[in-house]
């Protein structure tokens, strides 16, 4: 085992899945010389050379076609989106020809494309560089929609994406880049759609992805002490998402918190509760409670308060629970 | 950037060191009511227009007298009673904004010009090629200022560009594109033409400046990317001190009277700091007031 920080992580898939198949190849802004503006990319333009590792003009719509064409004649293309919020000059790409490229062409060809880009507030950047917009992408069929919160994770899965034949939106975390954490030397993949219990519970599930998996974890911890045993699950590919092991948790807990960092209404939240509501409703012995942001772009001064945290979700766990919440006890009779 | 470097800023600061003419020569051509529309490197434009040092500060430190109510920053300073529509974040997004706003002068009959500035690698977004061409098309009385500091982020327009000028780009869409130095003289002759024949109807014209960006893409970036020569290059052409000099040989203003100017400006920033320091944070309660109208 060693120690990598999950910037490095990142790194470390993107030069093995390299090494492994000649036909992966990296694009972007800033991707080769500078290395990824967040350091992703660092080493490999000098490892593989610029006919694999290119650097674009700033024109997100015309390089992510780009790969688009590129995957759909037999190559693996990983694009990154230097922050999540600009590939919304690349829906065009990414929604009408990318997830519908294989199916309107009668399955004539795969699309192995994977499209990184990190997500999420904590750099008080404001609104235009703050987003989580992965509950658009699991609303598109053709699309996989993958999340990772931990070193070990994202190495594991982005490496599956990379080998998926389908196109994955693979979404990482700005506040989590420089998070270090323990993965095997020897190589390892994780499975795209397969969920990962973080913490075992009895009393309630709470079932989360990318920043949120901490705070979650954070939030179980708090909860131990007040006798409550959280179960946290790590969803982490959001599309298609693991019913099996959510269902499987809420069958034992019988109470479910849905917790991201995206914008509670129509986020991924509202797709588990309904599922799990239309699905499993007999498990359930209170109402599935979502936390998520509140409906508003993110604020550059009170990003804080505009994102979600652990407090949050330990006060829906004891909602959901029916215990008064913290603030409702210390209040004077 | 001192205030920045001492934690008091949060978030990204990019600035326009070095290139302090464009924004200088163009504004001098605009009134309140002409807009603007501008980039994360902004903050001259901004200040060329007329906005309110005090207020603009208040915004960079996030507070609630900030013309964006501390909810934007660096990257969106905007005033609309000073036609400074706001900065944008995203490279390209504001070019057919301000297109649009050429559009409304047009549609309402005034004689007002709108102006869109941007770096040479947002002309390499579709919205530029874009925006050209409809208010080519359309005639709009829109002004596209390209200042070209020869990097985009952390790359050399080498990497992205095999034409050197972006002014070239305007043939495509049949409309004058004009190239000048980064002087604040020669972008004034150029702009004034523009702006006249935009008001009379004229249409768009692109204006690209040749400038040089003296600091790194944001405050605190190391340049790795960027060799001793090319930034001492950049920072030995200094557009306000050839002013200065200029000012000086034609005996316009005396040594005195220039570091008058300069002690002045020191202070007014002084005191938006000092201001900015004293508001408060915008109260949690009214973060998501006005949200919708
Ligand atoms: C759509 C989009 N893509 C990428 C970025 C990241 N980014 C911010 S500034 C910048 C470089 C812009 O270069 P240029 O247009 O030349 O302006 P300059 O910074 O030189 O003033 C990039 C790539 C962004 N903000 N928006």
């Amino acid at each position: 085992m060693k120690d990598i920080r999950y910037i490095s992580a990142v790194n470390e898939a993107l030069r093995e899945e390299m090494e492994r198949d000649e036909t992966v190849f990296l694009i972007g802004e800033d991707v080769g010389h500078a290395g990824g503006s967040f350091g992703a990319t660092r080493g490999l333009l000098e490892k593989f050379g610029p006919g694999r590792v290119l650097d674009t003009p700033i024109s997100e719509a015309g390089f992510t076609s780009l790969a688009a064409g590129a995957a759909s004649c037999g190559l693996r293309p990983v694009v990154e989106i230097m922050f999540m919020d600009f590939v919304t000059c690349a829906m065009d790409s990414i929604v009408n020809q990318i997830a519908k490229m294989r199916f309107m062409f009668g399955n004539q060809y795969t699309m192995p494309i994977v499209v990184r880009m990190p997500e999420g507030a904590g750099l008080n950047a404001g609104p235009q560089h703050s987003q989580c917009l992965e509950a658009w992408f699991a609303h598109v069929p053709g699309l996989k929609v993958v999340t990772a919160a931990t070193p070990y994770d994202v190495k594991g899965l982005l490496k599956s994406a990379v080998r998926d034949d389908n196109p994955v939106i693979f979404i990482e975390n700005k506040t989590l880049h420089a998070v270090k954490g323990r993965i095997p030397e020897e190589e390892y993949l994780i499975p795209i759609g397969k969920a990962d219990v973080k913490r075992e519970g009895r009393d309630v599930t709470i079932v989360t992805v990318s920043r949120m998996v901490s705070e979650s974890l954070l939030a179980a911890d708090s909860l131990e002490k007040e006798g409550i045993h959280a179960e946290v699950i790590d969803l982490m590919t959001i599309q298609p998402w693991d019913r099996e092991t959510v269902y499987g948790s809420v069958g034992k807990t019988h109470r479910l918190v849905v917790a991201h960092e995206g914008v509670k209404q129509f986020g991924i939240g509202a797709e588990i509760s309904s599922a799990v509501t239309e699905e499993i409703f007999d498990e359930l012995d209170a109402p599935v409670i979502r936390v998520g942001a509140p409906f508003m772009p993110i604020h550059y001064s009170l990003e804080k308060a505009c994102v979600p945290g652990a407090r949050d979700v330990s006060a829906a766990v004891l909602a959901v629970m029916g215990r008064p919440s913290s603030e409702e006890r210390n209040r004077k009779p | 950037m001192e205030v920045f470097a001492a934690g008091e800023i949060p978030g990204f600061l990019h600035v326009s060191v070095g290139q302090e003419a464009a924004p200088v020569g163009l504004c001098a051509h605009l009134r309140d009511d002409d807009y603007i529309g501008t980039t994360h490197r902004g903050h001259g434009y901004a200040i060329a227009k007329g906005i309110d040092l005090k207020r603009a500060m208040a915004e960079l430190f996030g507070k609630k007298q900030g013309f964006c109510m501390g909810r934007s920053g660096s990257m969106h300073l905007a005033d609309m009673t000073k036609g400074i529509m706001g900065a944008n974040g995203i490279v390209g997004g504001g070019i057919p904004i301000v297109t649009g706003a050429g559009f409304a002068a047009r549609y309402r009959g005034t004689d007002q010009v709108a102006v869109a500035t941007f770096g040479d690698g947002a002309a390499n977004q579709g919205t530029f090629h874009e925006s050209l061409n409809i208010a080519s098309v359309m005639n709009l009385p829109v002004l596209f200022i390209c200042e070209n500091n020869g990097w985009a982020e952390f790359s050399s327009i080498r990497t992205h560009s095999k034409i050197e000028d972006i002014a070239n780009r305007a043939a495509a869409y049949g409309i004058p594109g004009i190239i000048t130095e980064n002087d604040v003289l020669e972008i004034h002759d150029a702009v004034g033409e523009a702006v006249v024949r935009a008001r009379n109807g004229g249409g768009p014209t692109l204006i690209e400046v040749k400038c040089d960006r003296w600091h790194g893409h944001y405050v605190g970036d190391a340049q790795k990317y960027r060799n001793r020569e090319n930034i001492e290059a950049a920072m030995g052409k200094d557009c306000i001190k050839n002013f200065e000099r200029l000012l000086l040989a034609r005996k316009i203003l005396t040594k005195r009277e220039i570091d008058g100017i300069e002690e002045e400006i020191r202070s007014e920033l002084a005191e938006a700091v000092d201001f900015a320091r004293s508001c408060p944070f915008p109260d949690p309660s009214e973060m998501m007031d006005g949200l919708y109208a």
